[in-house]
This record gives C-alpha cells, sequence and structure tokens, in this order.
C-alpha cells in the first residue's frame, strides 16, 4: 500500500515536472553499464562488419571518401564567401545575425526504450555539457531534440515521434508550417495548408527558426504525397525525412547560441572583410 | 544440506540484470515489438519462490530502475510491478502448486494489468495512438514464462536457495 502511494505520487510529481531528475540522474548512472552492455552486440556486430571489409572495398570507399571530401572543401570555400556577404548585406538592411553553431558528436547506444515511442539514447550526456531541447542532427538533415538528460547518457525525440512537430518552411517559396510526426519512421504530416498551397511532391522542407529549438534553414524532408481534399480545409501532405534516421549511428548534437550578434559588433567583421583584398 | 539463502539477493540482481539487458537488446523493429517484459518475469519468480524475502517493496524497486532504464515516467513501473508482486505475495502458494501452464494464466493477467495501465497512462500523457502490435508483446511475455520459470528454478536449485 505504501509502496502503491510512493508510485503514484512519484507519477503525479513527474508528470507536473517536479524537479525529481536527481533521483533519475542517480538511478541512471547505476545502470548505465546495463545499457552499455546491452548495446554491446549491436555495436560488436557492426565493428566485425567492418573489420570484414576486403582491402578493395576500403581502398575503393577512400577513394569516394576523398572525391567527397574535395567536392564539400570546394563548397565550403563558397560557403564562407556567401556567408560573408549575407552579414554584409544583412548589415545593409539593419538586421542582426546569427552566430555560427556548435557542434559535438554523439553515438547511438542500441537500446530500445519503447517500441511505440520514436526515442532513442545516446552516449552523450551532461558531463559534456548537454541539455534538454538542443537539436540534433545527422549528415543529412534534422533528426529530432534531446528531450531527457542524464549524465553519461541523453534521450533523444525523433522528428517522426507522434508527440513532435517542427516548424518547417518549404525552401522554394518561404511557405511556413508546422511538421507532425507520425508514428512511422519515413513519415512526417503536414496537416495545416490550405487546398491551394503553393507547395508539389520534390519540395524541400527546411527548418523555418521559429519556435527557438531548432536552427534556420536545415533541411527536415521532401514532400512526397500531396492530395487536394476539396471537401476539407486543408490538403493532405506527407514527407519524407532527409535524416537516415534508422540507420545512423552518429549524431550531432548543436547548441545554436539564440542570442545573436548586435550590430554593433558587426560592423568591425564586415570592415576587416573589406579591408582583405 | 547447507541453506545458501544469504546468496539469494546476489542471485537476484544477476538474474535482474540479464532480465534488464535482454529488455535493451535491439535485434530490429520486429524483434523490438515481440520483446516479452523479461523483468517482469524474472521478478515474478523471484517474488514466487522468496516471498518472505521479496515482495511488494522489491517489486517497486525493479519498477523503479525499469523506468529510469526505459525512460518512462518516474513510478510507472514502479506502481505496476508493485501491484503485481503484492498478488504474487497473496497468491505465492496457489501459485507454486499450479503447473506451468496455469501459472501462464496467471502472468497473463498481470501482463493484461501492466499493458493497459501503460495505456491509460500514455494516454494521459497524449493521444490514443497504440495499434494491434501494441498487445502482442502480452502473448510472447506468457510464452517465455516456461522458459523463464525452467531456467530460474534451475538456478535456484543449483544455488541450494530455500
Amino acid at each position: 500500500m505504501v509502496a502503491v502511494l510512493l508510485s503514484i505520487a512519484l507519477l503525479i510529481a513527474d508528470y507536473r515536472g517536479t524537479r525529481i531528475d536527481a533521483l533519475r540522474a542517480f538511478l541512471a548512472v547505476t545502470l548505465y553499464p546495463l545499457q552499455s552492455l546491452a548495446s554491446l552486440p549491436v555495436d560488436l556486430y557492426h565493428g566485425l562488419s567492418d573489420l570484414a571489409l576486403s582491402s578493395t572495398e576500403l581502398l575503393k570507399e577512400n577513394q569516394k571518401l576523398k572525391e567527397n571530401q574535395l567536392i564539400n572543401d570546394a563548397r565550403l570555400l563558397k560557403l564562407a564567401a556567401l556567408e560573408k556577404e549575407n552579414i554584409r548585406l544583412r548589415l545593409l538592411l539593419e538586421n542582426s545575425f546569427q552566430l555560427g553553431e556548435q557542434v559535438l558528436v554523439a553515438e547511438l547506444l542500441s537500446v530500445k526504450l519503447d517500441p511505440y515511442e520514436h526515442t532513442v539514447m545516446v552516449n552523450k550526456g551532461t558531463r559534456f555539457g548537454i541539455h534538454v531541447r538542443q537539436p540534433v542532427l545527422d549528415a543529412n538533415g534534422i533528426v529530432g531534440q534531446v528531450i531527457r538528460v542524464l549524465p553519461n547518457t541523453s534521450e533523444v525525440m525523433l522528428i517522426t515521434d507522434p508527440d513532435h512537430a517542427i516548424p518547417v518552411e518549404v525552401n522554394r517559396n518561404g511557405l511556413r508550417t508546422v511538421a507532425f510526426g507520425t508514428g512511422q519512421s519515413n513519415r512526417l504530416h503536414l496537416p495545416f495548408l490550405a487546398n491551394n498551397a503553393d507547395i508539389v511532391p520534390g519540395d524541400l522542407l527546411v527548418t523555418s527558426g521559429i519556435g527557438g529549438v531548432f536552427p534556420a534553414g536545415y533541411p527536415v524532408a521532401v514532400v512526397d504525397k500531396f492530395e487536394a481534399r476539396p471537401d476539407k480545409s486543408f490538403a493532405t501532405i506527407y514527407a519524407t525525412p532527409k535524416a537516415q534516421l534508422e540507420t545512423s549511428r552518429e549524431f550531432l548534437i548543436v547548441w545554436n547560441d539564440m542570442a545573436a550578434v548586435e550590430l554593433g559588433g558587426a560592423p568591425k567583421v564586415s570592415e576587416a572583410d573589406h579591408a582583405k583584398p | 544440506m547447507p541453506n545458501h539463502n544469504a546468496f539469494a539477493v546476489i542471485y537476484f540482481f544477476v538474474t535482474l540484470g540479464v532480465a534488464m539487458i535482454l529488455r535493451l537488446i535491439s535485434l530490429g523493429p520486429i524483434s523490438d515489438l515481440l520483446n516479452p517484459d523479461w523483468i517482469m518475469l524474472v521478478m515474478v519468480y523471484w517474488v514466487m519462490a522468496l516471498p518472505e524475502r521479496f515482495g511488494v517493496f522489491s517489486g517497486f524497486m525493479v519498477g523503479l530502475l525499469t523506468d529510469v532504464l526505459t525512460g518512462r515516467m518516474l513510478g510507472q513501473y514502479a506502481l505496476i510491478y508493485a501491484v503485481i508482486a503484492y498478488f504474487t505475495v497473496k497468491e505465492h502458494r496457489r501459485l507454486r502448486q499450479f503447473p506451468v501452464l496455469h501459472q501462464c494464466v496467471f502472468i497473463f493477467y498481470f501482463l493484461m494489468f501492466s499493458k493497459l495501465l501503460v495505456f491509460g497512462l500514455e494516454s494521459l500523457k497524449a493521444g490514443n495512438r497504440f495499434g494491434i502490435e501494441y498487445w502482442y508483446s502480452v502473448f510472447t511475455s506468457v510464452l517465455a514464462w516456461p522458459a523463464v520459470f525452467l531456467v530460474l528454478r534451475y538456478i535456484r536449485v543449483l544455488a541450494r536457495i530455500a
């Protein structure tokens, strides 16, 4: 009876968001070895399949990566120039601009939390300064956001979780809307666009930066189905996430410093840029 | 025959640790859905076998650890496992006498209770979104019970825990 009352008290405390994180953190630290142990077989499998690669395959992969590196380097050169130009232009418009983001690579722990929720666990926690509501990316796009941080691990809610919504805009024309998770790992739902909205299959959705959790401009999903329903106010639109939610093992956790740089400090940058030949 | 009851707690925690690892191992979406509730099965066995040592409070602690392990609201599995441990303690004499198949029926009740409560609590948090696949693990857990029972009894007899 006491145990039942205690658990109900705990439930209410957690539901109301009272601070009982210390208890959770303490228990989580003691359980961390179990989690890494549970993650071991899958990690071993990946390690072994890496070992089993033949040298020709490795050479091929290396070649491909080098080519990619070259292309990316070239693109980055252009990006740096564009970024500076962007800062200058924003200065002309008397706008403040966003700082670059700091990232940390976190690896997926192969543990399942609950099959009916799209949350995953990664191997970095408060010890690395991670905090709740940080956006998580992979090489292709937005993965989700941090929902709970423990000392050694943190839990990430994927954008496909049925409880998750992410503010997006159509990259082509800046049309803003919200994308909801569906519970299927390859599908997002856009419920709030009218039947005559300017959106077609193949449109890239990027984060709009509204809401403050996700930094603006990162790819989220590609629209794959648009169906106008004249009998309803809104069209049925589905999109496929860009991020490899099921296969990625490394994620980037982003610190997007929301404090925009004030204009007072900005001219220095632009003068320095102009000074350069 | 010497009695090794002092080691019972160690065996309890080791088997529970194995159950937790089994609970966490992820081998693909289908096996994730079918994965039995190992932690509950192991807990029920020990409470049934040694009710004077592992009771409602053990169930509560095990549930609390499960909550932390799987990122639930704190207290969710603590409540479920405490209630299940309570009924196991209350019925342990009868449960021990039953053949394994009859025990499966009890396990089925326990699991339905656990699943229904999680269902209710999760629906409280957000809208209803569970499909039929949510209930699959009830049946796999029932099927897993005879194996868990036999293995744990073998361990218990081997360790001479009465």
